[in-house]
């Protein structure tokens, strides 16, 4: 079997990072063991496409009860690359994102804005074969949290990504390009300097749809084989 | 060949019930994997994997999320088409009870090789939690397999036995317990690959 790339730490945030309140007990304080890649690591769950609903994509008609949901309509869609640039295809891509009041459907959530009926806020789709995902959704609004005084988070969808095997598992957050609040947010700025811009998205003229959504661009890249394989 | 280089982990957040573990919340969406892989006709001896994931404080994490990976009683890992009969993919959150914890009702897996003994790949999700991190659950009764594993020999002894789930049966019901410590000095050892 052939052997994949590992974590790149220069790429991914601290595990502790004190900005972040809720990561200072919640994460290792160890170094993890790094261990050799076994069956089981190159492995992982695969899906057949079949079992996505025709609209799971569609944000904007997947929960309706009455109507449309409210707010502006996005186009978000990207490829899901491995570091040599290869397109991956079958990937299991799932979503989930405030409304457009900046309220998730998640009964937790305290925040004073209102639920909208016609909208979820969550999503899945499979990569085609040339490793490309397209969601139709709303754009999120900003949320506010606890975090610190007036603390609000950056327009943002989250992604779950689940790849070839349980090494390339990824669940990450997508921001949207010019959202004045990213200076402020300890959660985007925990990722390192060089690799924090590669998780905005860029407003896209191509992907844009007249008379009917704003396309916004995000690939997303994931850890992939080696070049050389190994001998076991 | 372009190089490209990895797009950033962020955390899961508190928020992902509705999306991720649709049903288990008590939420009108499909789920993609529930934390029930026992259905007709699937071989092995039936298991529940049970346990409280608990905060540098000694507090048990609510807004967490554990994906478990295993192969089936025989040994084998599920391709496309075999899904239908044991998927091998669990996924569930801790909950948001009094007391908040993760339960997979699943197999017990054979021996996927001749080295390694019996396991289950376990991935952790959680607000506060930056990356996932990767850590696996192995048997109390297979104590001779154990001594032999590689990962588990590689490990210092006295951390050994944090990656052991403890069996336990009560009413004809098979438990393995396996509590996970993110920091502390029974610190569940994670792993990189």
């Amino acid at each position: 079997m052939e052997s994949f790339t590992p974590k790149d730490s220069d790429s991914h945030p601290p595990l502790i990072h004190p900005p972040y309140k809720s990561s200072i007990t919640r994460s290792p304080t160890e170094e993890p063991i790094i261990v050799p890649q076994t069956i089981t690591e190159l492995t992982g769950p695969k899906f057949n496409p079949s079992i996505l609903p025709e609209d799971s994509y569609d944000l904007t008609n997947n929960s309706r009860n009455s109507g449309e949901p409210i707010g502006e309509r996005l186009i978000v869609a990207g490829r899901v690359l491995d570091e040599n640039g290869v397109p991956i295809s079958g990937v299991m891509v799932e979503i989930w994102q405030a409304n457009s009041a900046g309220k998730y459907t998640d009964r937790e959530d305290q925040h004073h804005a209102a639920v909208d009926p016609n909208f979820l806020g969550a999503g899945r789709t499979i990569t085609d074969e040339d490793g490309w995902y397209r969601f139709i959704t709303i754009r999120p609004g900003a949320y506010p949290w606890g975090n610190h005084a007036n603390a609000w988070r950056p327009h943002h969808i989250h992604f779950s990504i689940l790849g070839k095997n349980i090494m390339t598992r990824l669940v990450t957050q997508m921001y949207f390009e010019g959202d004045p609040l990213l200076p402020f947010d300890p959660i985007y700025n925990a990722a390192p300097d060089d690799a924090r811009t590669r998780l905005i998205a860029a407003f896209s003229l191509d992907l844009t749809e007249q008379g009917f959504a704003l396309g916004y661009r995000w690939d997303i890249v994931i850890r992939g084989p080696k070049a050389t394989p190994f001998e076991d | 060949m372009s190089y490209e280089k990895q797009t950033p982990s962020q955390t899961v957040g508190p928020f992902f019930s509705y999306g991720l573990t649709p049903q288990q919340y008590d939420y009108d969406y499909s789920d993609l994997a529930t934390g029930d892989l026992v259905a007709d006709g699937i071989q092995g001896e039936a298991i529940n994997l049970i346990g409280t994931i608990y905060n540098g404080d000694g507090q048990e994490l609510r807004h967490a999320i554990i994906e478990s990976w295993q192969a089936d009683s025989m040994g084998r890992y599920a391709k496309m088409g075999l899904m239908e009969t044991f998927s091998g993919f669990a996924r569930v959150g801790t909950g948001r009870g009094e007391d908040p914890r993760y339960r997979i009702r699943t197999v017990k897996p054979g021996r996927v090789d001749q080295r390694q003994a019996p396991h289950i790949a376990l991935t952790l999700f959680s607000r506060g939690l930056m990356h996932h991190v990767y850590t696996r659950l192995y048997f109390s009764d297979e104590e001779e397999a154990n001594e032999k594993d590689p990962l588990l020999q590689r490990l210092p002894a006295h951390r050994r036995q944090t990656l052991i789930a403890k069996r336990v049966e009560a009413e004809n019901v098979i438990f393995y317990q396996f509590d996970i410590h993110m920091q502390g000095n029974q610190e569940t050892v994670f792993l990189e690959f």
